[in-house]
């Protein structure tokens, strides 16, 4: 037997291209493995076996035919927040545990043009709010590493996946280090692109202007394959932007010389609930591989980085109050029984539906925005929002991309910060400021602290994406910290 | 309907919901046509999946841009979209899309002409472009309600007046006026059985010479002129009566109900809702830039008042008939076709303002529905200017045509009403005339003028209103010599 799953989708690909390995043989090798280890990680909500052994017979006749796509026929998984038509879409909520979508999520459509195969929909926070991928009505996600511990999240599921390789890649989306975080945590590769860049249309809302889908693979060169084909203007989505795509696998292994790497002061403060002195270290280690590739290392300050979790916890709740009031029992979706009225009908649907962070934000939410708190949560919170962009723009005159911790502390254990939401909320203390600047990021692994792997982030400014994955690449290829897998699923 | 006790002040503002005539809806590429099979006319964006995202209609965005070019108003550079949110069924996300505080089209103005005849301007404070929700019915459904969302979707413009008006007859002579302008522009049909046109009413009363305002009530949805009429008397009777008897008016919403003839209470301001507006992360802000602005003035067809002028100016008509005539755009159209085929512009404007319109009023139809259309009643009208019947004679003509009895000159022809213009035969009766009443004669011809009538009117009934009056008078008179 092949092992296919030490192959990444950069290598996949070359091989069906080859005609090495088949599509169908490829797809049902990860459909096993889902089967036989995905019990342990609970990682999937819908595994598509039958639709993708078809889809994976398609690819194959596509290759034959010759000028395919270079992802025609990789399998990989979508986080169940894309709308896939004619299966279930749940958002790992009650709430859409019977919802079935009739439509596709732009990003699905543009992977699926791309030729990619879905093995199916992976577990997530509910409604993409947490931080563990304990909130999600399907369960919690085990961490391939120690299945004790959390994936992360909210992307938590294509993480965990991606990381035991029971998945080439998956997609996730990042509202405010969705896609960064569980990839710190698990070990693997994650970008949050600019914000408009991938539309959203058919992504399951959470907090419009923060969301931003992206890919989560085994390295930098996977992620640009997978960005190539998500990428684009949608003028279903009217803050997608309108500019042009490049091919981020182009310049994957420019050289770092000359590269400024601005370290902000302020994720590297030693102060409570900052960041972890183990964590601390191999972030180090990795900046002195940078060093040794040619980069500068350049002091800078964020100096309204303090504000970033408070300005999104007004920010985030508030717009998921207003896009979750769609789910009310009436057209689709879960509805109580029996309702006795209208009122019941609602309170009863909607609190019988959703789960307590869902609720919890919701209420939060409504409470930012009602008559009176307006202007002191949410119109406050907007306008810092700015100062905090304003930060990035100054920061990137001095500097091309800046480093960073991706969390403060490696993979905490299931069950250990529940009943604490701000522990928990300050578990995304380093990512939250990327998606309220609209800036693009990633994480990538730099190593490991009691067998558990640490993430460092990259951020970079306003569409370059290119450049983060160029800088990234470099670092995978002088490393190999993002070819590790987990004991149990090697 | 009551006079006003004259101690009493109205005060009225109107905000007015016009539904434009988009093609596609203002979010979604859904169809706008009204009356299809229920649910049949949405996207995945109207009914609210998970996921979907609302595109701007840019067609809305150009017609909301026309109509403050239309009232001189200040269109913003930038105007946002906010999510006013509540929870109903007929609501699918749970929150509809309007503008809140940056309104594409600000302040404006309108003139309005009172009984009295002078000019009134009415100021429009501003007007927003906003998504109409879906219709919830809840008949047919013993026990439960079923919710149509073809509406929902639908781009509305809500027109909000300052608090100029000062009676129900303003109220209504603004209303006609927005109705007229939406058309002429075309932005909206106009059409208010089908609610593309209806208006909310804020309606307050203050002791004559009082500065500030009273607390005012607002009538919900309502839709026709006479109701908005009726419904604003009824309140203001309502609201003196209730301050007169020591209590006072509390700010709520009211609902007209058209077969009682009252207002009653829907909700009042504690009850209220708070519908937590904030601009949707979902749309960028509209701009409109100057360029636009020109290009979309440079479209303008020409407005009411400008019509009026130049029916004025060019065609001679009195300032009643021109100012009746482009009270509406089916009536300046139709009269348009008449003076066209007719050559006759005051004889076109006397029949449609007077005759068409005195039978349109009896059975309360628009123009646009008129059983004699305009290229009709120009055949009528040749015929008299031709001489074939009297102006006398064709108002019957104008009854046959009405019912359905056939064009002008069928009903002239089978009712035999064809003038006589035959000298021989009309003086054959002027001869039997002067014959029956020889003294009558002699005072004629003895210099009493008023003795012509007489003759006349007596010849004119012999010939049953058929003989040519100028030619009978001329005969008489050839007699008298």
């Amino acid at each position: 037997m092949s092992n296919y799953h030490t192959k990444t989708v950069t290598e996949l690909s070359a091989m069906l291209q080859a005609g090495e390995v088949s599509s169908v043989e490829l797809t049902r090798y990860f459909l096993d493995r889902i089967k036989s280890s995905d019990d342990k990680l609970n990682s999937f909500i819908t595994v598509c076996e039958e639709d993708a052994l078809a889809q994976a017979k398609q690819s194959d006749e596509k290759l034959k035919a010759g000028n395919a796509p270079a992802l025609t026929g990789v399998p990989i998984a979508h986080k169940d927040i894309f709308c896939t038509e004619g299966i279930k879409t749940s958002c790992a909520s009650k709430m859409l545990d019977n919802f079935i979508s009739p439509y596709d999520a732009t990003v699905v459509t543009n992977m699926r043009n791309a030729g990619v195969v879905m093995l199916g929909k992976t577990n997530m926070d509910e409604f993409a709010m947490g931080s563990s991928n304990e909130t999600s009505y399907y369960g919690a996600v085990k961490n391939p590493w120690n299945l004790n511990a959390v994936p992360g999240g909210s992307s938590g599921g294509s993480a965990a996946a991606v990381s035991a390789r029971i998945a080439p890649a998956a997609t996730g989306t990042d509202t405010g280090g969705s896609i960064r975080q569980p990839a710190a945590f698990c070990g693997i590769t994650g970008l949050k692109p600019t914000y408009g860049r991938v539309s959203r249309f058919g992504m399951i809302a959470f907090a419009s202007s923060l969301d931003q889908a992206g890919p989560m693979g085994q390295s930098a060169s996977d992620c640009a394959l997978l960005l190539n084909a998500m990428a684009g203007f949608d003028e279903k989505d009217s803050t997608s932007i309108e500019k042009e795509v490049p091919d981020y696998s182009a310049d994957l292994d420019k050289p770092l010389d000359g590269l400024r790497i601005g370290l902000p002061k302020e994720y590297f403060a030693h102060t409570e609930g900052g960041m972890n002195a183990d964590v601390e270290a191999a972030i180090k280690t990795a900046l002195d591989q940078y060093k040794a590739m040619g980069a500068e290392l350049v002091d800078i300050e964020l100096p309204n980085s303090g504000i970033s979790v408070p300005v999104y916890y007004v920010v985030a709740p508030a717009e998921c109050s207003a896009n979750l009031s769609r789910f009310d029992g009436v057209r689709y979706g879960y509805r109580c029984e029996d309702p006795k009225d209208l009122n019941d009908l609602y309170t009863r649907s909607r609190g019988e539906g959703f789960g307590p962070e869902v609720q919890r934000r919701i209420m939060v939410g409504t409470y930012a925005l009602s008559s009176g708190y307006y202007d002191a949560y949410y119109l406050k919170a907007q306008q810092l929002r700015h100062l905090i962009s304003d930060d990035f723009k100054k920061a990137y005159e001095q500097v091309d991309v800046i480093m960073a911790p991706a969390t403060p502390e490696t993979a905490f254990n299931i069950g250990e910060k529940t009943d604490d939401p701000i522990s928990m909320y300050l578990s995304d203390i380093y990512t939250i400021a990327v998606n309220l600047a609209g800036i693009p990021a990633m994480s990538i692994p730099v190593g490991f602290v009691d067998g558990m792997p640490v993430g460092m982030q990259i951020m970079g400014n306003y569409f370059e994406e290119a450049k983060l994955l160029n800088v990234a690449h470099k670092y995978q290829q002088a490393t190999d910290w993002h070819t590790q897998l987990p004991e149990e699923f090697k | 309907m009551s006079a006003v006790d004259p101690n009493w002040e109205v005060v009225i503002g109107l905000e007015i919901h016009a539904q434009l005539a988009t093609k596609s809806k203002i979010f979604s590429g859904a169809s706008t046509a009204y009356g299809a099979e229920p649910n049949t006319q949405t996207s995945v964006v109207d009914i609210a999946l998970p996921g979907v995202l609302p595109v701007l209609n840019k067609e809305a965005v150009h017609m909301a841009v026309k109509f403050g070019m239309a009232i001189d108003a200040e269109v913003a550079d930038r105007s946002v979209f906010a999510r006013k949110n509540y929870f109903y069924p007929d609501l699918p996300k749970g929150y509809q899309i309007s503008q809140f505080d940056l309104p594409i089209v600000g302040m404006g103005h309108i003139n309005i002409e009172l009984e009295n005849g002078e000019t009134k301007t009415i100021g429009v404070t501003r007007a927003h472009l906003e998504e109409d929700a879906g219709k919830s019915l809840h008949e047919d459904y013993a026990g439960m309600t079923g919710i149509d969302l073809n509406r929902a979707g639908t781009p509305l413009l809500e027109i909000v007046s300052e608090p100029d008006m000062r009676s129900a007859r303003e109220a209504v002579a603004y209303m006609k006026k927005i109705h007229t302008l939406v058309q002429y522009i075309g932005i909206c049909d106009g059409n208010m059985q089908e609610g593309s046109f209806r208006c909310d009413a804020n309606v307050s009363v203050r002791p004559k010479g009082q500065e500030e305002f009273g607390t005012r009530a607002e009538l919900k949805n309502i839709n026709s002129f006479r109701f908005v009429e009726r419904a604003i008397n009824i309140e203001v009777e309502r609201q003196i009566d209730l301050i007169e008897d020591g209590g006072s008016v509390v700010q709520e919403t009211r609902l007209y109900d058209s077969v009682k003839n009252e207002t009653r209470s829907m909700r009042s301001k504690e009850e209220a809702n708070d519908y937590r507006y904030f601009p949707d992360p979902d749309l960028l802000p509209v701009i409109v830039t100057e360029e636009y602005r020109q290009q979309v003035r440079a479209e303008l067809p020409e407005l009411p008042e400008q019509k009026q002028q130049r029916y004025m100016d060019e065609l001679g008509l009195s300032a009643y008939d021109a100012g009746v005539i482009t009270s509406s755009i089916g009536l300046s159209s139709y009269f348009d076709t008449v003076n066209e085929k007719t050559g006759d512009a005051k004889l076109s404007a006397n029949w449609i303002t007077g005759e068409l319109s005195a039978r349109l009023n009896r059975e309360e139809i628009e123009i646009e529905n008129s059983s004699v259309d305009a290229d009709a009643l120009a055949l009528l009208l040749l015929r008299i200017k031709d001489n074939t019947i009297s102006g006398k004679i064709a108002k019957d003509v104008l009854d046959a045509m009405w019912n359905g009895e056939g064009s002008a000159d069928e009903v002239i022809e089978s009712k035999g009403l064809k003038q006589i213009t035959d000298t021989g035969a009309i003086e054959a009766f002027v001869d039997e005339v002067i014959a029956n009443n020889p003294s009558q004669f002699e005072e004629l011809k003895g210099g009493k003028d008023k003795m012509m009538g007489f003759f006349v009117g007596q010849v004119m009934k012999m010939s049953k209103g058929k003989a040519n009056p100028a030619q009978v008078n001329e005969l008489i008179r050839s007699k008298m010599k």
